[in-house]
């Protein structure tokens, strides 16, 4: 029987089995599964965007946009001190329900405090479900800031902070602070089953989840009740596609209608493609390698100087970005406010590089190690390729690198404990400030061991800049410190940086109002879908 | 990957008087037209290996990305300076195929080589010492068997790191048992057999035994299982390099080469194809030769 | 025939017990750090690095490990996901019908490709038919079947459009799983047209998973059938005036189809190495992907599990082809 179904497949031609008509249907071809269906617990996009949909925030980011606007907290009253929040939540925020829960009542400050509690308190029995480590909520310095949450009525709540931090409520739009139901939470804890709370979701969300298949398919519908207004699209649908070239392949045949991270090889026959939009955004990154500063001879300033003059950028960035990388000259990326335009790159120059490092005592180069990226990312599409053209033009000027790559986690790893001479690296800002990028990867306090400055650079006068401007509220006074702090960089040129990438977004025509988000996220309310 | 599930050749009996065993095998050998041309094919390897700086038009390493990605020369906009077109970083393909070919013989050489010793001597000591050595020994081969070849090779290439040499020891490894086994049931065979009851009898060691009277007359299916080895070793060691643990870039190693381009796959089919049909070929023609041996040495087939 | 089955069982628990040992001990080899890998590139301060090392148990000696390991696996509890906190069990059982699924499908493949092909190549020995079959399948014996996918892929999915590119059905679809293997479920599901979409995501995957298995089937069937027409009984029943359909279909098959299915079992292994490859290539939600992911990310619990559960199943399925060859050929009983 099996034998002559498998001939009938060969022998009907593909377009008997069409698809079903089916009501509002949009596909997202995602790179990836996700982890789990907790944002407290997860780092990457990939699993933000699987929870994104389902639930919601006190308060939200504009969508396609960095303004904070209202979410479940209809408003808010700051403090004139600037430490204390108090939230005033919507009455009308209804939650999901599944076959192991019907909620009881809609959102209310209970499960607000129940958010922050699970991240915070170590005594809430749901600290250590699914994982004790909440990421972000300690890395946005919470358990330090936060002095205490409470619930002032039902639909109150207030928040109190050790010390007053601007940033606070863009931090809370971020995916870690999606809100949990405690209705549903404690019915889990008693059926013993609590971390069913994180892998059967209930939000508050436009979507609700129907299926998730690990590796093949998360499957939403619209969720009718949601707040804010049904969502105009009937079901949405990630269909897991690791593979970029196949995830295009889809694109093109209309088995998919958004798809993130194309690969750059394909960009071409994309704008190509009638039936296909490519959305453009400069992206909030950077790509570069860092010299060992500690190590010989990159200790010496005039090593690093020559080998940024030895690498060809413009043709390094066309063979790896193609057309998704702007070359870089700054650490920061020129979307950012206080990037310094002024600066000029180091030109490209083979004869000028030798010179150099004949002066710093290396006229046959030397032997030394570059470390790949083992993985793919926005800001390095392809670790080993950039290091064959790395290694192929640094040989011109004698020195000799010997290519080296770990598994990633050990690669960060190693190179955070400094072992590497040159390593391949970069970062995706999170909130837009120059901080997360000047301070946090080039500062003296995070070029100690293990700390995420892997050049290991650390200078005075370009510390005290950055220090300073950290501990400045007066913009005008930190633009001029971090451009200041750009110029001895370059100076000094602990990197060489590689690239901005510039976030690409394919999009199949029938897709209506899809926007890009500077953060990267993929928010499909609000998007719509032309009929067939 | 693929472990070798063909007959296990038989032990050669000796034949009533013999021509000349040579010219006795050659006769037989050169018989099956797809020996003989997977013979061919490997002399050619080979050539291709070791004149590889002579025969190559360009460097396999020197890039150049004005030049990359042409295709190969009979389509539009190719060049017959790259007969087989470039890859993404302007590399000329053929130049590294043909390099390529010195790593897939070494590979298979070497793999194959650190597991005949090996496993001769694991399969000696397991068939002549017997008791509990043989059942530890045996034991251990029979994991290793079960676990899916692959998997096994993957999780040691992941405990030693990526790279060349690693994912031949993790290849060597896991085609071990099929050559303990041999050596084991040759052993066997041979030491009931009258000749060596009698060198035993007459007061000859047990190295001395195993050495001088058993393992010269297991060597014919060992030299069958060698030339299949290789095959299976060339195959598996471009398996971890698709995945990315075999051989590292630069490094022209075919299986490295196809995954280091295969995001290219849409756009430049010639990236993909070309080191997968040089992969193919050579595994072929190694397939050829082991079987024309087998048929050769093999007396059952004789007829 | 007990006594035969207790020995090959009593055979099979020390090898158990080694591959408990080797999955094990061979995972803590591999250098990398589980909770490095779960935080995920922000890091983990060093405090909170310690404290998960100890709820996970990574703090305690090996060999203490290693008994709180075997004791929870004894009670059916093979642990939970470090990434995804799931428990491994459950993981398998959700991706465990998509590897049978295909593997099934693709030694169907080779035994109906590949049985036939075997035999008319033996009865018509040396004809042109004979070699070409020969030719071809060692061509596939020799294929590296993870540039076969692409080719395929490249060809009949971009090229002609005649098949889905990856996954295992057409995402429109909702198919709840019921026994996980889609073919069953799509037609159970009553959704027009969802049994031909997962039929048609199979075909690319089936052919390149079933080449290595059809290569030797058919090799296999060809010498075991050469072997067998040149016996004296075969010969007998031809001097009998039986008609040569009669004498290859009735005696010669039956006894030829003993080596073959010897080599069957033999597949199952080698399938598995295929599938990591396939399933790699297609995108498809099955074992071998999941234990490759595995290995990328330090997933010890997902990856001893799974050795474990794999070894288990190979052992088992060799089991049963000793058994059945037992109850086939009563000689094998004896000598042993």
């Amino acid at each position: 029987m099996k034998k002559s179904a498998l001939f009938a497949a060969i022998c009907v031609p593909a377009f008997l089995a069409a698809a079903p008509l089916a009501a509002k249907t949009l596909v997202y071809c995602s790179e990836g599964s996700p982890e789990n269906f907790y944002p407290g617990v997860n780092t990457t996009g990939t699993s933000f965007d699987a929870t994104e949909q389902i639930y919601d925030n006190l308060v939200d980011f504009e969508r396609g946009g960095t303004t904070v606007v209202p979410g479940l907290a209809e408003k808010w009253d700051i403090s004139a001190d600037g430490t204390v929040y108090t939230f005033h939540l919507r009455k009308n925020a209804k939650w999901h329900s599944n076959k192991n829960f019907k909620p009881t009542r809609n959102l209310n400050a209970d499960d607000v405090v129940f958010m922050f509690e699970r991240q915070w308190k170590e005594s809430n029995p749901y600290f250590k479900v699914t994982s004790p480590n909440h990421s972000y909520f300690d890395d946005m310095g919470m358990p330090k800031l936060l002095k205490s949450v409470e619930k002032v009525d039902d639909y109150t709540v207030k928040v109190t902070l050790n010390q007053p931090e601007a940033p606070f409520l863009a931090n809370l739009a971020m995916q870690w602070a999606g809100v949990q139901s405690k209705e549903y939470a404690d019915a889990m804890l008693k059926a013993g089953t609590p971390e069913k709370i994180d892998q059967e979701p209930i939000g508050t969300g436009p979507f609700y989840l129907v299926q998730y298949q690990k590796d093949a398919i998360i499957r939403y519908k619209a969720f009718p009740e949601y707040w804010g207004g049904k969502a105009k699209l009937d079901d949405l649908v990630f269909s897991i596609t690791p593979d970029a070239s196949v995830r295009w392949a889809k694109l093109q045949k209309g088995e998919c209608h958004v798809m993130p991270y194309p690969n750059p090889a394909d960009l071409a026959a994309m704008k190509k493609d009638p039936n296909v939009t490519i959305l453009e955004q400069p992206g909030l990154n950077i790509g570069y390698l860092a010299y060992n500063t500690t190590k010989k001879p990159f200790d010496d300033v005039r090593v690093r100087k020559a080998l940024n003059m030895a690498i060809n950028k413009k043709a390094l960035v066309e063979a790896i970005y193609l057309d998704t990388g702007i070359p870089a000259t700054n650490p920061i990326p020129p979307t950012i406010w206080s990037f310094n335009k002024s600066i000029k790159d180091d030109a490209y120059n083979v004869e000028a590089a030798k010179k150099l490092l004949a002066e710093a005592g290396y006229p046959n180069g030397f032997e030394t190690d570059l470390w790949a990226m083992p993985v793919q990312r926005p800001y390095n599409p392809n670790g080993k390729r950039m290091a064959e053209l790395m290694q192929a033009d640094l040989a011109k000027v004698g020195v000799k690198a010997e290519i080296k790559t770990y598994e990633w986690g050990e690669y960060r790893k190693r190179a955070q404990a400094g072992e590497h001479q040159m390593v391949q690296l970069g970062w995706t800002g999170d909130n837009g400030d120059p901080d997360n990028f000047l301070h946090t990867l080039l500062g003296c306090a995070s070029a100690q061991t293990n700390g995420s400055n892997v050049a290991k650079f650390c200078y005075k006068p370009f510390d005290e800049l950055v220090t300073k401007a950290k501990v400045t509220t007066n913009v005008a006074e930190r633009t001029k410190l971090y451009e200041q702090a750009q110029v001895i960089f370059k100076e000094q040129a602990p990197w060489f940086t590689v690239a901005h990438a510039v976030q690409l977004k394919p999009v199949r025509k029938e897709v209506v109002d899809f926007k890009l988000s500077p953060f990267g996220r993929h928010t499909f309310y609000g998007v719509d879908i032309k009929g067939k | 990957m693929t472990t070798e599930t063909m007959e296990a050749p038989a032990v050669t009996a000796p034949t009533a008087t013999p021509p000349h065993p040579l010219r006795e095998f050659w006769g037989y050998f050169s018989a099956n037209r797809g020996a003989v041309a997977g013979l061919a094919v490997i002399v050619a390897v080979v050539l291709l290996a070791v004149f590889a700086d002579v025969l190559a038009p360009h460097s396999p390493y020197i890039t150049d990305t004005t030049i990359a990605l042409k295709p190969p020369f009979w389509q539009e906009g190719g060049s017959i300076a790259y007969p087989l077109g470039t890859d993404p970083i302007g590399r000329d393909i053929l130049s590294r195929l043909i390099y390529g070919a010195r790593l897939s013989l070494l590979i298979g050489i070497i793999v194959v080589t650190v597991s005949i010793v090996f496993g001769t001597i694991l399969g000696l000591i397991a068939g002549y010492v017997r008791g509990m050595t043989e059942i530890a020994i045996m034991r251990l081969m029979d994991i290793v068997l079960t676990l899916p070849s692959l998997l096994l090779a993957i999780v040691i290439v992941a405990i030693l790191g990526p790279g060349l040499i690693n994912s031949m020891m993790a290849v060597a490894l896991v085609i071990l048992p099929h050559y303990v086994r041999l050596a084991r049931a040759a052993v066997i065979t041979e030491t009931s057999k009258d000749y060596v009851m009698a060198a035993r009898v007459s007061g000859a060691g047990a190295l001395r035994l195993m050495f001088k009277e058993v393992l010269p007359n297991c060597t014919a299916p060992l030299i069958v299982q060698a030339s299949l080895g290789i095959s299976t070793a060339i195959l598996d060691a471009a398996a971890l390099g698709f995945l990315g643990l075999g051989a590292q870039p630069p490094s022209p190693e075919w299986g490295t080469m196809l995954a280091d381009a295969r995001e290219f796959v849409l756009r430049a089919w010639w990236v993909v194809t070309f080191p997968g049909l040089a992969i193919l070929i050579t595994v072929l023609a190694f397939n050829l030769l082991g079987d024309g041996l087998r048929d050769a040495l093999d007396p059952k087939l004789k007829r | 025939m007990i006594r035969f089955i207790l020995t090959r069982l009593s055979l099979l628990i020390p090898t158990f017990i080694g591959i408990t040992l080797v999955a094990f001990f061979l995972i803590r080899l591999v250098p990398g750090d589980p909770i490095e890998t779960m935080a995920g590139e922000r890091g983990i301060d060093a405090a909170r690095h310690e404290q998960l090392k100890k709820e996970f148990g990574l703090d305690q000696p090996l060999l203490v490990q290693y008994g709180i390991y075997i004791g929870r696996v004894l009670q059916g509890d093979l642990g939970k996901s470090i990434v995804t906190r799931e428990s491994v069990l459950t993981e398998f059982q959700n991706l465990f019908p998509a590897t049978v699924e295909l593997g099934v499908c693709a030694i169907l493949f080779a035994l109906v490709l590949g049985i036939p092909a075997g035999i008319l190549a033996a009865v018509r020995r040396n004809s042109i038919f004979d070699h070409g079959v020969m030719g071809l399948s060692l061509t596939g014996y020799s294929m590296p079947i993870f540039w076969w996918g692409l080719i395929l892929i490249l060809l009949f999915s971009v090229q002609l459009g005649w098949t889905p590119v990856s996954g295992r059905i057409d995402v429109l679809y909702y198919i709840e799983p019921v026994t996980g293997f889609l073919l069953i479920d799509s037609l159970m599901s009553e959704e027009e047209g969802a049994f031909l979409s997962a039929l048609e995501h199979l075909i690319l995957p089936t052919i390149v998973l079933g080449t290595v298995p059809l290569a030797v089937i058919a090799r296999m069937t060809r010498s075991a059938m050469l072997e067998v027409l040149g016996e004296d009984y075969i010969r007998t029943a031809k001097a009998k005036g039986l008609s040569r359909f009669r004498v290859i279909a009735l005696h010669a098959l039956r006894n030829a189809m003993i080596p073959v299915v010897t080599v069957i079992g033999l597949q199952v292994g080698v399938l598995f190495t295929g599938a990591i490859l396939t399933e790699t290539i297609f995108s498809w939600p099955g074992i071998g992907k999941w234990l490759i992911e595995a290995i990328f990310r330090r997933d010890y619990p997902v990856l001893q599990g799974g050795l474990l559960l794999v070894g288990a199943i190979v052992m088992s399925v060799n089991l049963l082809v000793d058994l059945t060859y037992g109850l086939i050929n009563p000689r094998i009983r004896h000598t042993r």
